[in-house]
């Protein structure tokens, strides 16, 4: 964890006060309703369908057992018991009253937690990789450069009236988990072949109307130059965005619209201006940035446990929990535990207050007080002892939290949809149950092997259907509610955008249609170890058009 | 009549806004648009006119730098609550050309809740939008007590030992 000196805490607790001020002058009739809007989203609290819902920051996904309580607290006093964890690291609570949203905002400050930027045309939460500091592919630990760029832009006067949000992903690992192409920086932390640190730099992904797979900016900026360089880009961005059509406002078009060449110049001419001024980071503010995180005392004896092995042999449900929610990790005799939040019944993502409380608890005895949220909605517990792993899976499993699903079908990434949403066309969670219903069969699963299935009920693109290996968005037509499915999307190093099917699925036809799309990869496949998505890039849409069609052609 | 603001107190303003279709007169402090000076074309009346300028907020202000520069005042527009874009003009305007005279901002987003934030990038006095209570907005330049920008100076001398130590959690 990183932890808050004043001069953090102060900030937060300022802008308590402040927020509260200015709900206090809404509520009076003091502050225009259309101002207030643009003062709440930056609080991250949105108006939507049925009540107000407040997006609370994980910056790059950490969280510690206290702060996990305090939102297991927040569940149980502001909402209806529960909180959902969203694709971008944070948290979504769907039911908090307008007035109480101050003083949600202060239970959070006391746990060095906020809600700033979730939301608004202004840069959002940084995310990361969530095995950080643990992934064996790993250069380094990415989350002091999140933290550093947290702070640079938490409250960054110049820009916090862009045209549009403003997203920043970081990764330093051979495995790009945190989808760093589809944001409007992504920022690759490299070594070069002179053995320097530095940056490769996309600019301008994103999901969404226009979806785009970000292009690289600038292949090495040198470690100490990636705040001045974020500026040089911000700044381009803010005088040169456009304002004038809010689909047409994120960085991505101005990128497209200028082209990649004359984008690039731009940012290096302002880079150029900046480069040298205080923005440039020097020896030791990287260091001093580290050595405000935790570090963990690792039991040198962990790996000679050997009851880890004897329950796995000794108990096939473990095992096959084993198989699908277990990492490895970089010291011996720990691995990475993953907490599986989608689970019949469930809506993806979601998580009780009770069960925050029993995974809080979990994560103090197990894993040094430490949580995780990944991006494809689920939790981690980085750094737990192989001998810890049994118990700790009885405990998930008795809480619900231990499908072993992780990395397969039914661990789908989803949003909202039309059940809270104000902009949904169409609901995604109750496809998300029937698709669930459908592959309930855990052994089918293991079969169909890892696959990315990734649902949004509009086109904002929530869910990144358009990077999923099966993408399905939600579509209205005429009060209906319809289906569109792209096929071979990533967001990963191979990030690419889905290619659409044809015709889109009614909400009877769109869980079958899952189905046939898997029928033909388990019939067309060369071999078991031949993915979903290799499969697709190797043989093309037409046989999966021809069965998804068939009958219409009939 | 709007109120013209600095942190802690309400000032006179002394300059008069011309319109683009209206004589100049031969002396005292005027606000001209971008246009009308670009109009005038360097034929300025000699005299004891001074000449303050309001630009639009899509100008590159570093690309007509030579013109701005010698400008007492300079008044930055914010059309509407949510555009940014005078922001950057500003910071480019105090940090990049070391600009000497008054940075003003006037428009949509002049408003208590966006002060300090002016405040931050280099702006010198406010043109309060009419529906805003000066009383207040005088005070509104204090709600927050730090700030992690426009540099790093402040990170830095925290992070180091010995400065401010992390809290418990």
């Amino acid at each position: 964890m990183y932890r808050y000196d004043q001069y953090d805490q102060t900030l937060v607790d300022e802008r308590v006060i402040q927020f509260r001020d200015q709900t206090r002058r809404y509520l009076a009739g003091e502050l225009p309703a259309d101002e207030f809007r643009a003062l709440r989203l930056r609080n991250g609290l949105y108006v939507q369908r049925f009540a107000p819902m407040l997006r609370i920051a994980i910056p790059y996904g950490l969280l510690s057992s206290r702060q996990l309580r305090m939102l297991g607290h927040i569940a149980r006093t502001y909402d209806k018991h529960y909180g959902h964890f969203t694709t971008r690291q944070n948290i979504q609570f769907n039911w908090p009253a307008l007035e109480r949203v101050p003083d949600i905002l202060a239970d959070l400050a006391s746990v060095q937690m906020h809600a700033i930027q979730t939301s608004g045309n202004c840069i959002r939460n940084v995310t990361s990789d969530h095995l950080a500091g643990v992934a064996a592919d790993e250069l380094l630990d990415p989350r002091p450069y999140c933290e550093l760029t947290r702070q640079w832009a938490t409250f960054h006067p110049e820009f916090n009236w862009l045209p549009r949000k403003f997203k920043i992903a970081f990764s330093a690992a051979g495995g790009d988990r945190a989808a760093i192409r589809v944001h409007d920086i992504g920022v690759q932390i490299v070594r070069n072949d002179a053995g320097e640190l530095g940056y490769t730099i996309y600019v301008g992904g994103g999901l969404g109307r226009t979806p785009i797979i970000g292009p690289m900016v600038r292949e090495f900026l040198p470690e100490a130059d990636l705040l001045s360089y974020f500026e040089a880009v911000l700044r381009v961005y803010n005088r040169l965005g456009r304002r004038d059509n809010i689909y047409k406002a994120r960085i991505k078009i101005l990128v497209k619209e200028t082209g990649l060449a004359a984008f690039r110049q731009m940012v290096e001419a302002e880079w150029e201006q900046i480069k040298d001024s205080e923005l440039r980071l020097q020896p030791g503010d990287l260091d001093a940035m580290r050595a405000r995180f935790d570090t963990f005392d690792y039991d040198p004896s962990a790996a000679s446990d050997t009851s880890f092995d004897a329950h796995l042999a000794a108990d096939s449900a473990f095992a096959a929990w084993a198989r699908r929610n277990l990492q490895p990790h970089r010291v011996a005799g720990y691995k990475v535990a993953f907490v599986s939040l989608k689970a019949q019944g469930i809506a993806p993502g979601d998580m009780t207050d009770t069960q925050m409380d029993a995974v809080a608890e979990l994560a103090d005895r197990y894993a040094f007080g430490e949580v995780r949220v990944t991006h494809d909605q689920n939790l981690v517990l980085a750094d737990v002892r192989q001998g810890d792993l049994y118990p700790l899976w009885q405990s998930l499993r008795d809480l619900g939290l231990a499908t072993p699903n992780i990395g397969l079908l039914t661990d789908l990434i989803c949003c909202p949809g039309l059940d809270f949403c104000s902009l949904a066309n169409a609901g995604s969670i109750g496809v998300a149950q029937d698709i669930f219903d459908l592959f309930d069969n855990l052994d089918d699963q293991h079969d169909i092997g890892p696959i990315k299935v990734k649902m949004s009920g509009c086109m904002n693109g929530c869910g990144h259907h358009s990077v999923g290996h099966i993408g399905i968005l939600g579509v209205d037509k005429k009060g209906e509610e319809w289906y569109q499915v792209t096929l071979g999307g990533s967001a990963e190093n191979d990030a690419s955008l889905g290619d659409r099917t044809g015709p889109s699925f009614s909400r009877d036809e769109i869980a079958p249609a899952v189905q046939k799309i898997i029928d033909v990869y388990l019939r067309m496949r060369n071999s078991e170890d031949e993915t979903f998505l290799a499969c697709y890039r190797r043989i093309g849409m037409a046989p999966f058009k021809a069965e998804l069609y068939a009958t219409e052609a009939a | 009549m709007s109120a013209l603001i600095r942190p802690g107190e309400v000032l006179d303003n002394r300059w008069i806004e011309i319109a683009d279709d209206a004589d100049l007169p031969a002396s005292g402090q005027v606000i001209l648009s971008w246009a009308r000076w670009l109009s005038l074309d360097g034929q300025i009346p000699t005299g004891d006119l001074q000449i303050g300028l309001r630009l639009p907020n899509t100008l590159d202000v570093v690309a007509h730098a030579s013109q701005l520069q010698s400008h007492p005042l300079l008044v930055l527009d914010f059309p509407s609550f949510a555009d940014g874009r005078a922001y950057s003009q500003a910071r480019l305007l105090k940090a990049r050309l070391g600009y000497r005279g008054e940075l003003r901002a006037a428009g949509q987003a002049v408003v208590r809740d966006q002060l300090q934030s002016l405040q931050n990038c280099g702006f010198d006095s406010y043109q309060l939008r009419g529906d805003q209570d000066p009383a207040l907005c005088i005070g509104a330049f204090a709600d927050f007590s730090a700030s992690y920008q426009p540099n790093l100076l402040a990170m830095r001398k925290r992070l180091r030992p010995g400065s401010h130590a992390p809290l418990a959690q």
